[in-house]
């Protein structure tokens, strides 16, 4: 692993990394956020379970980048706007959102159906990269808006920096000095596509030919991440323009439910980043230094098993939804084409509704 | 009342856009000192400020992508694409975000963004600048497509397609930027043809000729030219998408005979759409099939051969004649 630069707060096995640059914070809350990875692990592991059984399509899994995810999530102010990928469950843990919401998505039962504005949270984006354009336009809005104490943040993978889109947004978040700050999860697999196919260097060094900061930060780390995070964000506010954030992890499982790593990667590999898992370092370093005992981890697990059992059952009752909203919402005004499609598919329906009370009536 | 040329009548109109609401802007490349490639936006920088007319980066992706995060913001941004030709590395923001964003959020969220192409061919230009991409849009659920065709339009239509809370993908047929027409710049927007209607430009008996953006005028001449002999009815569709049938319909079961006419190619072109749904409405008013005049399918050819490749008017009268021919 290329660790240029990388920085650290917590090692793997748990011990406090002084970095003068990254002084303690003292009010950091650390059990909060060792809480908010293991309940969304369990989120994680829930959903992969629901697919398996069938309720969900797809789930696409956050194993392994919840330190990242959480980290960076807690950094942000109410105010802050969040453009997520399709795998920030924990971003959106933190920006107060029902997981359920999420498991709509890969359910089928919806594309999106909170409010955004209400969380601070964007829909997902799946089309890769595409994000990273928007959150940067609606970091020229904050401009204009003269709103100093708003900045965003856009998540994104290792894949999506081969993306155009990726480099414009970095284009122009640089010429306008944009609130942003680019938060990448290299998580070293796009799908089977590793890192190296990707970029022949570090990907927070293609920061400086953009003409703004790039840092790598253990994405392994919560505090580190929240650190940095939480720095670039203030730089962003207080008018430094963009920063880009490579935290550097790796994805523990599949792609998606409907991959299957072995194909692509040796299981040796995997096993190194199991000795690094972002919970462990916390707990150990927790109860090390006498912060937390059993009775405050038998809760969390406890609370996790709620969680569980409620996804669960709010997953498996999902309602689908009625048939003629299919045609709601496609324009804010009318279309005349549309009205017309939409009342003959209910003439259609209907009319298996007709044959099938005549048969009934016939049948008495 | 006053004489306009149709680039003057959407400058016009664009300023009379960032006057009514303040949460207005233009982005494009070349849009703020230079005033566009044709001068569409002049002056609207040195009046409303380089944070409301914004030179952009040169990326077109980069245009319609920052835009929906400005709309997400709550601003209505007015995106030049530069020409027609430079708009398809944007199309992957337009068709995967733009046009899908209200959709995927069951209505929460409103993206008024209006993507403003000029388009068509006969200026001799270089390739990938006399194109007519409309129905790559037009199959695109969620965006309104239009076409201006004269000044007075194109004044009223640029501020009713920056007032809908839909995006709109608006074509301005470049080679009518010069034309002039009286536009009255007083009339207030409410008296405006809505944005989804058809206008029938010159009114006939015999046959009704379909047609948009920068063919209007030569559908007009093309009726003139064979009046009274034969009774062409004109009709400018001015909305592609959500096409407006009940004008159509109206007219072809009146005249019984259906032409349309366009700068694209006839292949899988607006045309066929058109013809199918005119068949399937006016059937058995219909003396002949819905015929249709356009480019061949083949790319855009060098501009030494765009007078064959472009409709004109005699070729539009031999697809009218035809439609006597059954």
């Amino acid at each position: 692993m290329t660790e240029t630069g990388l920085i650290q707060l917590l090692t793997p096995e748990g011990e406090r990394v002084d970095n003068p640059a990254y002084p303690l914070d003292e009010a950091a809350d650390i059990k909060g956020m060792y809480r908010d990875m293991v309940l969304v692990r369990r989120i994680d592991t829930e959903a992969i379970a629901l697919q398996r059984h069938g309720e969900l399509g797809l789930w696409a899994s956050l194993l392994g980048q919840e330190a990242a995810q959480i980290g960076s999530g807690r950094a942000l102010t109410p105010k802050d706007m969040a453009f997520p990928s399709y795998r920030e469950h924990g971003v959106a843990w933190c920006r107060g959102l029902d997981p359920l919401r999420l498991l709509e998505l890969f359910r089928g039962v919806s594309n999106g159906s909170w409010e955004p504005e209400e969380h601070k949270f964007h829909l997902y984006t799946i089309v890769i990269g595409d994000q990273t354009l928007h959150a940067t336009g609606y970091a020229m809005g904050i401009q204009r808006d003269a709103a100093e104490d708003e900045a965003v943040i856009v998540y994104f993978g290792d894949g999506a920096t081969s993306q155009g889109d990726v480099s414009e947004a970095f284009a122009w978040a640089s010429v306008f000095n944009a609130p942003v700050v680019f938060f990448c999860q290299n998580n070293q697999w796009a799908i089977s596509a590793p890192q190296d196919r990707q970029s022949r260097v570090p990907l927070f060094q293609r920061a400086s030919g953009f003409g703004f900061p790039g840092v790598r930060v253990d994405g392994n780390d919560v505090l580190a991440c929240h650190a940095v995070t939480q720095r670039a964000l203030q730089a962003a506010r207080e008018g430094q323009g963009p920063t880009l954030i490579e935290a550097y992890t790796y994805r523990m499982g599949a792609h998606t439910t409907t991959d299957d790593p072995t194909r692509y990667r040796l299981a040796s590999d995997v096993e190194v980043w199991r000795l690094r898992d972002p919970i462990e370092r916390v707990r150990s370093y927790l109860a090390r230094s006498g912060q937390a005992d059993s009775t405050f981890f038998a809760a969390i697990d406890a609370e996790a098993n709620e969680l569980g059992e409620r996804i669960r059952e709010g997953c498996r009752t999902l309602p689908d939804p009625a048939p003629l909203e299919l045609f709601d919402h496609v324009y804010a005004g009318r279309s005349a084409i549309l009205d017309d499609e939409r009342e003959r598919y209910a003439a259609y329906l209907e009319s298996f509704e007709q044959t099938d009370t005549a048969l009934e009536e016939a049948r008495r | 009342m006053s004489k306009l040329t149709l680039s003057k009548a959407l400058n016009e109109g664009l300023r009379r856009a960032l006057e009514a609401d303040p949460k207005v802007m233009i982005m494009g490349e070349d849009v703020g000192k230079l005033g566009g490639v044709f001068r569409v936006t002049d002056g609207l920088q040195k009046d409303f400020g380089e944070h409301r007319v914004v030179d952009t980066p040169l990326a077109e992706s980069g245009i319609i992508g920052t835009a929906i995060g400005l709309a997400l913001r709550g601003y209505r941004p007015v995106c030049e694409i530069q020409f027609d030709g430079f708009v398809f590395p944007a199309t992957d923001q337009i068709i995967s975000q733009l046009a899908k964003m209200r959709y995927r959020s069951r209505g929460k969220i409103s993206l008024p963004v209006v993507i403003r192409i000029p388009c068509g061919g006969g200026i001799g230009a270089v390739e990938h600048h006399s194109e007519s991409p409309e129905a790559y849009f037009t199959h695109a659920a969620g965006l309104r497509v239009v076409a201006c065709a004269d000044a007075a339009d194109a004044y009223s239509m640029i501020q009713l397609a920056i007032a809908s809370d839909d995006p709109v993908i608006f074509f301005e047929p470049k080679r009518r930027y010069w034309d002039k027409g009286d536009v009255d710049t007083a009339a207030p927007l409410d008296s405006a043809v809505p944005l989804d209607r058809a206008r029938v430009v010159l009114p006939g008996t015999d046959v009704t000729l379909l047609s948009y953006g920068p063919l209007v005028r030569t559908c007009v001449e093309a009726a003139m030219a064979v009046a009274p002999e034969r009774s062409i009815e004109v009709i400018d569709l001015r909305s592609l998408s959500p096409l407006d049938m009940a004008t159509i319909e109206e007219s072809v079961k009146r005249t019984g005979r259906c032409v349309v006419a366009h700068e694209a190619p006839v292949y899988s072109g607006l045309g066929a759409e058109i013809a199918a749904r005119v068949t399937e409405a006016c059937f058995y008013h219909l003396e002949a099939p819905v015929l249709r005049v356009g480019a061949f399918a083949t790319p855009y050819p060098p501009s030494r051969l765009e007078e064959h490749y472009l409709p004109d008017l005699d070729r539009i009268l031999d697809g009218v004649d035809r439609a006597f021919s059954y």
